[in-house]
């Protein structure tokens, strides 16, 4: 465990360094259980959640439900992975769906379809990665160089996107037939979905980027005390716009994938991805404070909140129930990660 | 001996006060420089100075004798100054090597990857020289508050062996929170560091800073007043440079120090906090001051907290005027008649942004709303009373607080518990970062509550304060009261005496 200490172990006993002077010895030193067994809650609920949607529907393990499962996990999938490193340096990302709709209406355009005569095929994915990756690093400019808090520069942005791709196609949709952009999710290798394929590999390389480059070590010294990063001479601004510029990248790819997967683009494609994906991050126990939590917290996050939505269809919840039983879910996953004894002030 | 790194006449200036005025101040090669005065005096910024943090508004700095610019602490670094800080610097979420070289990963990449095993290995060897013998991938948080020091330690003498040039170590403080076996240990470090670096050491407890410095810098207001070879100091020498003044009874207005009366206002028995303090008793009377002596980790500020209901008590009875009393927040604390002056003046004890009239009427503004109007005219007219009664420099009411000094701050903190009507005042740190002049009119101001028959619970800047004010001073140590004593006018107790219980 010591190479990878911050997976699943949040450690909520941590004090803000700064303040570490005014906390007494006893306290730092001693960790209660709870505490410990708080970072495991995600998992915890994850199998809970598995065990009891089996009881009600004998169905969920068939095979085709969990090849479906891992279908509709791999976007949101791809999303978190960029949320994820957002949130661990303390900032939001509220452009995802812009983004989204930005780069999935692009992709449509690109190959072959109803609309436009360009048919460039696989091309169209690179472009649209890069076009996620620019908007993504303007969010990171405008926070950074115009000092406004993420919150305000990436719901601007977002908005901006989902009016650029409501004006491109005219507010219609363009449907594709590209084959080679479909077999990204209809397609199957190894029995698999590709598009999960693609979520793993999106997985496997955050986690290297979160676990051995310096841009992840990084991210947790400036969630943690930015003033401590300073101090160490991190290059806090450039940490941060090239943050979100990952991020930008990841939503773009994600983009790509909700072309494949639906077979058209318009710009209401990404409608509810920022809830479940920021619900996936919660409740797998990123801190939205910064500094604790993990990409494969966001994984078990994002399989909580998939599991969730596909037992209540399976057990024939009535749609708008679902959605308040996310929105009740994300309150929960909040209730249960917050180490409440450590916080005076909320804003 | 030709310094390695000195700075000559440097002021800096914070909004309110001046820290450091016209200070010079030098370090030889393999040489250790004692830095001492009472809090507040300047040591620290002294440090930020030489380390990056507080450019000077003018003076300059030099290493090797070429003047530089010390941009960063990083940019410190690199130039062979590195620091430890008084409050940790340690990232409680990364691992203890992670923290090591934070900002330094450049040492082992390949590809552009970490070597996690190189890391480790390299902070391996920095904690050998520490002593310290815990796994480098494990977190900071589970280490303890005397480990992570020692990880902090660590972390500048990695600097050791990686720049070319000499290294100086900055030491704030480092012995404050550590045990006597601990304490040992650094200085064990200290003395084997010297054949390679330079060291500067700041320390409360003077007989250590004699014990191990070369030379000694003593500071007083921002300013060098004394220098001299630890050889030839004595620790009453030092601390006649440090306070300055013959005659404290006179600067803590000890002659207004009136015997209290017998009428208690608070009566706490056995009161307790799960990790901080416990069986804590005490009667206050009117017109008394109470101080409470302790070092970081006594439990004193807590206990603080828990008086003024911003923290719960766990155990234990508080009977407020002969009632008892359980709070659930700060303002059932205020509805008692008890008010906090919190030691973060600017984040807890105004509204930076309030005038001088708001901030004064903050905690009890029901007294001045009529028909859910707030009455505007008598709130000015109580924030003018006020205003003069205190002698507050303020340009009007009106005025922002944040634009005061901090003695005027100070002061007008003191006046929103007076307006609301307070009986007892729990003051922690009341003259932290304010000038001396009008730190003795902070002291005139406390006299003047307890000739009122208020009750004043003091949390002193310096031990010095707690027992010039005080008419009774409880020590806490490990969370528990270890000795009372009585501080009638004239029959004050000594620093040592306390010293003695508090460490």
């Amino acid at each position: 465990m010591a190479c990878c200490g911050r997976v699943f172990t949040p450690g909520r006993s941590v004090s803000h360094s700064g303040m570490g002077v005014a906390l007494s010895r006893a306290s730092v030193e001693s960790i209660p259980l709870w505490t410990r067994w708080r970072s495991w809650t995600p998992v915890a609920v994850l199998l809970a959640l598995c065990v009891l949607i089996r009881l009600f529907s004998p169905n969920f393990l068939s095979l085709s439900n969990l090849v479906g499962l891992l279908n509709s996990a791999s976007i949101p999938l791809v999303l978190s992975m960029g949320a994820t490193f957002v949130i661990l340096m303390g900032s939001i990302d509220l452009s995802i769906e812009g983004i989204v709709a930005v780069t999935a209406v692009l992709v449509s355009l690109l190959v072959d379809n109803d609309v436009s005569s360009y048919s460039i095929g696989l091309f169209a994915v690179p472009i649209a990665i890069l076009v996620g990756g620019a908007m993504g690093f303007a969010n990171g400019v405008l926070h950074v160089k115009l000092k406004i808090p993420s919150f305000m520069t990436t719901l601007g942005v977002g908005f901006a996107g989902i009016g650029i791709a409501t004006t491109v196609l005219g507010g219609f949709t363009a449907r594709i037939s590209d084959q080679s952009i479909r077999f990204l999710s209809l397609g199957r290798v190894l029995g698999l979905p590709v598009a999960a394929w693609i979520a793993f590999g999106a997985v496997l390389l955050s986690f290297l980027v979160q676990e051995r480059t310096r841009l992840g070590r990084w991210l947790y010294a400036i969630g943690t005390d930015e003033m401590t990063a300073r101090h160490a001479g991190i290059p806090i601004e450039k940490t941060r716009i090239l943050t979100f510029t990952i991020a930008g990248l990841f939503y773009g790819l994600a983009g790509v994938l909700s072309v494949a997967q639906f077979g058209q683009g318009h710009a209401l494609i990404s409608q509810g991805r920022l809830f479940t994906t920021v619900t996936a991050v919660v409740v797998g126990g990123t801190s939205l404070s910064g500094g604790v939590g993990s990409v494969l917290n966001s994984v078990i996050g994002v399989f909580v909140v998939t599991i969730l939505a596909n037992g209540m269809i399976l057990m024939g919840v009535a749609p708008y129930v679902q959605q308040g039983v996310q929105g009740l879910l994300i309150i929960v996953a909040v209730t249960l990660a917050l180490d409440r004894s450590r916080l005076d002030v909320v804003k | 001996m030709e310094p390695v790194l000195e700075i000559k006449g440097v002021s800096v200036s914070f909004p309110g006060v001046k820290a450091l005025d016209e200070v010079s101040f030098s370090v030889g090669k393999g040489e250790v420089v004692g830095l001492i005065g009472e809090n507040g005096a300047g040591k620290s910024t002294v440090l930020k100075v030489l380390n990056g943090i507080y450019q000077p508004d003018s003076g300059g700095v030099f290493v090797d004798g070429a003047p530089v610019r010390i941009a960063s602490p990083r940019d410190a670094f690199d130039k062979g100054i590195a620091m430890v800080f008084q409050e940790q610097l340690i990232l409680p979420s990364l691992t203890v090597a992670e923290n090591i070289f934070l900002g330094r990963e450049e040492e082992f990449l390949r590809y552009g990857l970490i070597s996690k095993s190189r890391m480790n290995a390299a902070a391996a060897d920095e904690l050998r020289k520490v002593h310290l013998e815990v796994h480098p991938g494990r977190r900071c948080a589970d280490l303890t508050f005397a480990d992570r020091q020692m990880v902090e330690i660590a972390k500048a003498l990695s600097l050791d062996g990686r720049i070319k040039g000499d290294v100086t170590i900055l030491l704030d403080e480092p012995t404050s929170m550590l045990e006597k076996k601990e304490i040992d240990l650094l200085f064990g470090i200290v003395e084997d560091l010297k054949q390679r670096a330079s060291i500067v050491f700041i320390s409360h407890r003077l007989e250590e800073v004699l014990a191990i410095s070369d030379r000694v810098y003593v500071m007083r207001d921002g300013k060098v007043v004394f220098e001299t070879p630890a050889k030839d100091a004595t620790v009453k020498a030092l601390h006649q440079h440090m306070v300055g003044r013959q005659l404290h009874h006179e600067y803590y207005r000890e002659a207004r120090q009136a015997a209290p009366t017998a009428v208690p206002v608070m009566e706490a028995q056995g009161l307790a906090r799960r990790n901080s303090f416990s069986n804590v008793s005490f009667t206050l009377h009117e017109g008394e001051i109470i101080g409470i002596a302790g070092v970081i980790g006594s439990g004193r500020e807590d206990l603080a907290k828990c008086l003024a209901g911003h923290k719960p008590i766990d155990a234990g009875t508080l009977k407020v005027g002969g009632k008892l009393v359980s709070f659930r927040a700060a303002h059932d604390a205020a509805a008692c008649g008890i008010g906090l002056v919190p030691s973060e003046r600017k984040t807890e004890g105004l509204v930076a942004t309030f005038s001088v009239a708001e901030n004064m009427t903050l905690a009890a503004l029901p007294k001045f709303v009529s028909n859910g109007m707030i009455r505007f005219g008598d709130e000015e007219k109580i924030a003018h009373d006020w205003i003069v009664r205190l002698k507050i420099r303020t340009p009007s009411v009106r005025t922002k607080v944040g634009s005061l000094s901090g003695g005027n701050q100070q002061k007008v903190v003191l006046a929103k518990w007076r307006v609301a009507g307070v009986r007892v005042v729990i003051l922690d740190h009341p003259t932290r970062g304010i000038d001396v002049g009008a730190k003795e009119d902070v002291y005139e101001l406390v006299r003047d509550m307890t000739a009122e028959g208020l009750a004043v619970i003091l949390l002193g800047d310096t031990l010095e304060e707690v027992i010039g004010l005080s008419s009774r001073i409880l020590v806490m140590r490990d969370g528990e009261i270890a000795a009372t004593f009585d501080a009638a006018r004239g029959k004050k107790p000594t620093q040592v005496e306390l010293v003695g219980y508090m460490v």
